[in-house]
């Protein structure tokens, strides 16, 4: 059965934490992480880069796609799943979304840029 | 982390709000300053008991205000506040009631507490460490070594420049629209000062620490003012220039030119998520100066190496740039990138009406002769290599226009780098 964990804090504090304290976040992660490694039960996991950073697509009234800066911030709808693409810019990111949201008329998207990503590490036990 | 350093950093982020909202209320700085003072010594007892609050900065701002207001007959139509003992486990109550405290004010007080700290009358300096102490909290020790200056020296620095807010006219309606924009031209140059003052300093020192600090301030900003093409730059500026802050440096700290930077070194994260920036600046085709040399350091950030740099893009920027924010610096830019799309006699014209306004200047002198020794023009070189090193600013200056004096001594080889980026590494 696979699971996705989605971490929430506050962006201001976050970004208040020293280097050091963010290190030492960092490494207690670490430890979890590994440990999850050797049992192989974890996928891919990443940090996501500040709100700031976000962009959002939303259907405007008519159902054509806005572009809006900052995150996803309605509550009405619910998060539902997400992608990991790779791509040279924000321009090909819309792009894609424009495409997903054509796929699925009613979707709403936020991108935001990941700073740190580590692939699936599942195999990576047996290896 | 301990406990103690969890709480510090909830404080520390819920200041510029907290500090903020109660300058609104007391319209005085030193008293704002005080009741959050008292409300951070409260936190103190108070959360590490009954956990932290939901929204930190809302239960300062109440338990700072009813505090202040101890012993003061609040007028009837106040609605009472609840004491702190309910507001420690607030969940419910406390999200209504900085609703109404507070509202859409935050964003404007923010913007004030920032504002007041950019008072013209204020030289650059006072402002920054106005800024630092006010908004960011630092001690007047902290600062007093990131200025180099002595701590009695500081203090006094501080006192003179609140001395000279108290007496300006701070503005405590909410501003309108064209207001709001000057305010925030204001407080982004201001940002960008505490910014360059840390860039400016070697690794490792006090002084860069004001790096991480402008970059947390703006992008608190960018939150709050989350569609500003201009904000967005700056913070993109800030972070792609950081990004590059362990390279910058070699290990005898002397500073590593751009063209010499081991890119190996620069922070992948701050890259990506200044990239991010200067793409949704980008969109709103509302160029202004932070965004282009933003996008100019996009540029540096996006080559793999110092040779495929699109030179032409920096040319092109650095001429919108020109237009935008005219300075001769701009130009001998825009003429050292010139030098790498159309060659060393065309960058050479370029930088011929800059000498009267750039005589006195290191980069200068030091681009043109890069550029003469190029064109082969080895004496011309020479004296303007002297001139340059007699005007250097740092020992890392004098010491690469040394390494082109020493390949003109041993000169039977052509000299293979381009002229010295004029830009800072």
């Amino acid at each position: 059965m696979l699971y996705a964990l989605l971490c929430y804090n506050d962006e201001d504090m976050v970004f208040s934490w020293t280097k050091d304290q963010d290190a030492a976040v960092m490494a207690k992660i670490d430890v979890v992480r590994e440990k999850l490694i050797r049992e192989g039960k974890l996928g891919p996991s990443l940090r996501l880069l500040p709100t700031t950073a976000a962009t959002s697509v939303r259907k405007n009234g008519n159902g054509e796609p806005l572009i809006l800066d900052g995150p996803y911030a309605e509550t009405k709808e619910q998060l539902l799943g997400f992608y990991i693409i790779d791509v040279a810019d924000l321009e090909e990111a819309l792009a894609i979304t424009r495409a997903l949201g054509e796929a699925n008329p009613t979707s709403n998207y936020e991108i935001r840029p990941v700073g740190l990503y580590h692939g699936d590490e599942r195999e990576t036990a047996r290896a | 982390m301990t406990d103690l350093a969890w709480l510090n950093a909830a404080l520390v982020a819920a200041r510029p709000q907290a500090v903020g909202a109660l300058l609104r209320y007391f319209r005085d700085l030193d008293q704002a300053e005080e009741a959050f003072q008292e409300a951070c010594l409260r936190a103190l007892k108070s959360w590490p008991n009954n956990g932290p609050p939901r929204d930190p900065a809302a239960w300062l701002i109440l338990v700072g205000r009813n505090a202040a207001l101890d012993g003061v007959r609040r007028r009837s139509r106040d609605a009472a506040l609840p004491d702190e003992a309910v507001l420690s486990d607030l969940d419910d109550v406390e999200a209504p009631l900085a609703e109404r405290l507070d509202g859409s004010h935050y964003r404007d007080d923010v913007l004030r507490l920032l504002f007041v700290c950019c008072h013209p009358e204020l030289p650059a300096t006072q402002q920054i460490a106005l800024a630092l102490r006010i908004v960011s909290g630092l001690s007047v020790k902290q600062i007093a070594r990131a200025f180099l200056v002595g701590e009695a020296a500081m203090e006094q620095r501080i006192t003179r420049a609140k001395a000279r807010i108290a007496k300006a006219d701070t503005p405590f309606e909410a501003p309108g629209a064209v207001e709001r924009a000057e305010r925030l031209a204001a407080v982004a140059a201001m940002l960008y000062l505490v910014f360059n003052e840390g860039y400016s300093a070697g690794d490792g020192e006090a002084r860069a620490q004001l790096c991480d600090e402008a970059i947390r301030l703006v992008r608190l900003l960018l939150r709050l003012f989350p569609a500003e093409p201009e904000i967005m730059g700056l913070t993109a500026l800030m972070l792609l220039q950081h990004a590059r802050s362990t390279a910058r440096f070699d290990a005898a700290g002397q500073i590593v030119l751009l063209e010499d930077q081991d890119r190996s070194l620069w922070d992948g994260k701050l890259i990506a998520e200044g990239l991010a920036l200067i793409d949704k600046a980008m969109r709103h085709h509302a160029p202004g100066a932070y965004q282009v040399q933003a996008a100019v350091a996009a540029l540096h950030a996006r080559a793999p190496t110092f040779e495929e740099t699109d030179w032409t893009g920096v040319e092109r920027l650095y001429a919108t740039l020109e237009i935008l924010q005219p300075s001769p610096v701009v130009t001998l830019n825009r003429a050292a990138a010139l030098s790498k799309v159309a060659g060393p006699e065309a960058a050479l014209a370029m930088t011929e009406p800059l000498a009267d306004r750039l005589g006195g200047y290191f980069y200068f002198h030091g681009t043109r002769g890069a550029l003469l020794l190029q064109l082969g023009r080895e004496a011309e070189a020479r004296a303007c290599f002297d001139r340059a090193i007699a005007l250097a600013n740092t020992a890392a200056e004098a010491n690469h226009i040394r390494q082109h004096i020493d390949r003109l001594s041993q000169n039977s080889t052509r000299p293979e780098s381009g002229p010295s980026h004029a830009m800072r590494p």
